[in-house]
């Protein structure tokens, strides 16, 4: 009896607990994104929005510029995911299948890459593209993030390669396809979910990179969405519904996409962990 | 885990290894052929060259110089041999943040993976339904983008309808009504810690549960018939299992919390007077704030280094890992 209730109701006590712990904050975004301000400034908290409003979303979207965050939040963010992915693809494919000189140094110094403190480096980053005359625009930080997400997708991609058997691209050749349209046909649909988890986070590292923005483009038009948000409350000061709304917003694309793959991210990230 | 498939009797260009043991150096380039994963490496080497490499230099050519406002505006390119460096390392500041940063570090990630060991050991004890519920809400936690957590936090905190305060008061601490969480230095620490543990925890739990389903169920009915009870057939099949791992993530995270830019800087800036900045954030802010990109060149030269030095031990840790699977 004393067994069983300390195998049972112990565990589960202090899972509902912590289930609370973590998504108190996240419930706290959302709620007060939809209240009405005198359910947010109460001396008493209100747990619920009992009569929701959509008001501080209005405030937000009809910020000074929003849309040209939100543009250039997916035009940086999606064209660094995507240009990182093929460059990747071609790097994994000679990493996970192909026996070469040098082949264990290459994968050492991407996981050295992947360790780079790009915080740090903000301050010479800022003066190459000053002196390439290319301060307020788009182009260096979408490099910059294709290279922050390389090594990553990289490393990552490359677990996934190897787990597909090499006997189909085989039977594909066999068969009469060339080395490209194997690849093209048989393996690139394999790859798919690991393509999907790959650039997964490699989105929400980009979508969340923020020093380098406010270095690099100080013009307002060419600015991405974290530096709106983390700006938001200079602008609202304590409009609290308002700058949870705004967080909500910011923060919606990526949890969708995080619970659609959450199985899938999990294993990924360990398949795609350190081997040779 | 990945799988090396057999040698095929006539393959195209060769894949799969055979296991080798330490210094195994496949045969020098024989056949055209033989080029092809060095183009294939090309675009990927040669783009972290220029965007990666080519700043880790500038940045150690910048911290030689006197640059400040004046000579960013004239486009001026003084030298100064190593007066940074020299200015730097017999200051008080540069330790006093090294210092700072190094207790931060190691408190968050103590935390992080005490807690997160647990936490992942829990899901592996609990039913099923509870257990896809508090993954979904540690996936939501870990999914949080930082900017947007860091925002919630100082709203939770805030001295005025934060929601801590009233539960603090409701639990009889009167003393914390309008309580400014950000006026000290301690206490702006305290909740970029909680912001960085709660959000960290995640990954160490998840990654952590994935591999105790790993272990063999063998192993623990042998630990049974031996009479071992419950503590010691976790210590002794549990734990040798997971300590490759536990080792290698404590590395990670020490890394990332080193790196913890973005909180640090949205909670407060590195404030009340300065007193939370971490080695990248003193950087950024002698730097770019201060204007003397000189100097926080040179800080950031010595972060790097800092980091360096923890990346290495990391890979040491995972190369040595991988050995052992072979």
């Amino acid at each position: 009896m004393k067994r069983s209730l300390f195998g049972r109701f112990w565990p589960n006590a202090t899972a509902v607990f912590l289930v609370l712990v973590f998504i108190f904050p996240v419930y706290w975004m959302f709620s007060t994104a939809f209240k009405k301000t005198t359910d947010i400034v109460t001396d008493t908290p209100v747990w619920f929005p009992t009569n929701p409003t959509t008001q501080h979303f209005k405030t937000a979207i009809n910020a000074d510029n929003f849309w040209s965050f939100v543009g250039n939040s997916l035009t940086v963010t999606l064209l660094a995911v995507i240009f990182s992915l093929m460059i990747a693809l071609a790097a994994s494919f000679a990493l996970a299948r192909m026996r070469f000189k040098g082949r264990r140094g290459f994968i050492i110094g991407f996981m050295v890459a992947q360790m780079a403190p790009w915080e740090v480096m903000v301050i010479a980053i800022y003066f190459i593209v000053r002196d390439a005359d290319m301060l307020n625009s788009l182009v260096p930080l979408t490099l910059f993030y294709m290279v922050m997400i390389l090594p990553f997708t990289l490393l990552t991609l490359r677990g996934f390669v190897a787990a597909v058997p090499k006997e189909l691209e085989e039977a594909a050749m066999v068969d009469g396809c060339t080395r490209r349209q194997a690849f093209i046909k048989v393996i690139l649909p394999l790859l798919a979910p690991g393509l999907m988890s790959t650039s997964m986070f490699g989105f929400i590292t980009a979508w969340n990179e923020f020093p380098m923005v406010l270095v690099l483009n100080k013009q307002v038009e060419y600015q991405t969405l974290p530096v709106w948000l983390a700006g938001f409350q200079s602008v609202f000061g304590n409009d609290w519904g308002a700058t949870m709304a705004a967080s909500t917003l910011f923060a919606i694309p990526v949890l969708l996409l995080f619970l659609y793959l959450q199985r899938r991210a999990v294993g990924g990230l360990s398949d795609g962990a350190v081997k040779g | 885990m990945t799988v090396q498939t057999e040698r095929a009797p006539s393959g195209p260009a060769e894949a799969s290894e055979p296991p080798v043991k330490g210094k195994g150096r496949p045969s020098a380039p024989r056949k055209a052929g033989d080029f092809v994963p060095y183009l294939l490496l090309l675009p990927a080497v040669a783009a972290t060259l220029v965007f990666l490499g080519w700043p880790l230099v500038n940045n150690a050519i910048l911290s030689f110089q006197n640059l400040n406002m004046r000579q960013l505006i004239q486009r001026l390119t003084e030298w100064n041999g190593i007066d940074n460096y020299r200015d730097i390392l017999t200051g008080p500041d540069f330790w006093r943040v090294t210092g700072r940063s190094i207790v931060f570090a190691g408190v968050n990630v103590l935390l992080i993976m005490v807690l997160g060991t647990l936490v992942g050991l829990l899901l592996a004890r609990i039913g099923k339904k509870m257990r896809v519920t508090l993954m979904v809400a540690l996936v939501l936690a870990w999914a949080m983008p930082v900017v947007a957590s860091s925002t919630v936090y100082q709203w939770l905190f805030a001295q005025r309808f934060g929601v801590i305060n009233w539960v603090l008061v409701q639990l009889g601490f009167e003393g914390m009504a309008s309580h400014n969480w950000f006026g000290t230095q301690f206490s702006t620490f305290f909740v970029v810690t909680l912001l960085i543990v709660w959000q960290s925890i995640p990954f160490v739990a998840l990654s952590l549960y994935a591999a105790t389903t790993t272990i063999p169920k063998e192993l623990y009915e042998a630990a049974a018939l031996d009479g071992a009870n419950a503590w010691r057939s976790f210590t002794s099949v549990t734990m040798p299992f997971l300590r490759p791992f536990l080792y290698a993530t404590t590395f990670l995270e020490i890394i990332w919390v080193f790196k913890a830019f973005v909180q640090v800087y949205t909670i407060n800036a590195g404030g009340p007077d300065r007193l939370t900045e971490i080695l990248p954030v003193y950087a950024y802010i002698e730097g770019i704030g201060n204007q003397h990109y000189g100097m926080g060149s040179a800080i950031a030269m010595l972060t790097i280094v800092i980091m360096l030095l923890l990346t290495a031990y990391y890979l040491r840790i995972v190369l040595k890992q991988e050995e052992d699977q072979r």
